[in-house]
């Protein structure tokens, strides 16, 4: 660690997935999904999950543990299954690449 | 895969797809709604941020009997003062640094911090290194910040949680006396109110 790196003035989120993970999260939540304690437990594991798979946790990977976290707490609440989501990926790539670019991508309804 | 003479999408990287796929079957199921996600997300990246904490500090600074206020319940005083309040933002601890003391906040376990006086933590409070070190030498964390703190000054680690987070009110720098609040609130940093800085000074 040296002072630059503290002192980089960085955005609140890198990319715009990072912001609508960590909105789900706060939303699910504040509904009643989880509570914050069950919460600040699954980071806190899914960040340890990650040092052991020799993750160097710089604060910049924080927002894929968040994702961990939140995958598998909607499966442990039992709100979406793996499979679901494993299918919804694919559909969203296979979209992607299917759009000419310059149109906004849209999943196909089945 | 694209035709040839066609421009086709790239598909984004692995957790952006994998945020989509959760996203719109969380949206699907009636259980989040998507307005209601834009909302949360312009509130921390445009609303809520050090400033509302430099203000509280500065308060705290001309204003003795809110200090005591903060003191006793900070939560309770930010909410009734400026109207701070929401997710993150309950139990909020203020700590004062002082001659003898200087307090610094983290979060070993993951990254608690109080959300509703500064908004998201950056990059490093949630790294390992800053998480795992803070602890175990504090002056030697400090002085990579550029803070050095003399040996005869007690360094107070606060580990904050899901249930209670710190404010660090830094001292008053000196030469400040009768500037008006929100100049006083210009000197205070988030790093300062995190306890790894001190306030800015009266010349800078």
């Amino acid at each position: 660690m040296n002072k630059k790196a503290y002192d980089l003035e960085e955005p609140v989120f890198d990319e715009p997935w990072q912001a609508q993970v960590f909105a789900l999260a706060v939303k699910l939540s504040e509904d009643g999904l989880f509570t914050w304690k069950q919460w600040t437990a699954a980071i806190s594991y899914e960040i340890q999950n990650a040092q052991i798979s020799s993750d160097p946790d710089l604060g910049d990977t924080y927002y894929e543990h968040w994702l961990n976290a939140l995958e598998r707490l909607v499966y442990a609440k039992g709100v979406l299954n793996i499979d679901e989501m494993t299918e919804r990926k694919e559909a969203w790539r296979k979209a992607y690449l299917q759009t000419p670019h310059g149109i906004a991508v849209q999943l196909k309804k089945t | 895969m694209p035709h040839d003479g066609e421009e086709f999408t790239e598909p984004p990287s692995d957790p952006a797809l994998r945020v989509k796929a959760l996203e719109s079957l969380l949206v699907e199921k009636g259980l989040v709604d998507l307005e209601a996600l834009d909302v949360l997300i312009d509130t921390y990246e445009h609303k809520v941020g050090p400033r509302n904490g430099a203000r509280v500090v500065a308060r705290a600074w001309v204003d003795q009997e809110f200090k005591l206020s903060i003191q006793k319940d900070c939560s309770a005083a930010v909410k009734k003062v400026f109207g701070f309040q929401g997710r993150q933002g309950e139990h909020i601890v203020a700590v004062e640094n002082t001659s003898k003391i200087h307090n610094v906040v983290v979060c070993t376990l993951c990254s608690c911090y109080p959300w509703t006086v500064l908004g998201l933590p950056p990059v490093w409070y949630k790294s390992a290194p800053y998480r795992a070190r803070l602890v175990q030498d504090p002056r030697g964390v400090l002085a990579e910040f550029g803070t050095c703190i003399p040996e005869e000054k007690d360094i107070r680690v606060w580990d904050s949680t899901s249930e209670v987070r710190y404010l660090v009110i830094p001292e008053r720098p000196i030469g400040t006396e009768g500037w008006t609040e929100e100049k006083l609130s210009m000197l205070v940093t988030r790093n300062a109110m995190i306890g790894v800085e001190f306030a800015k000074e009266a010349s800078s």
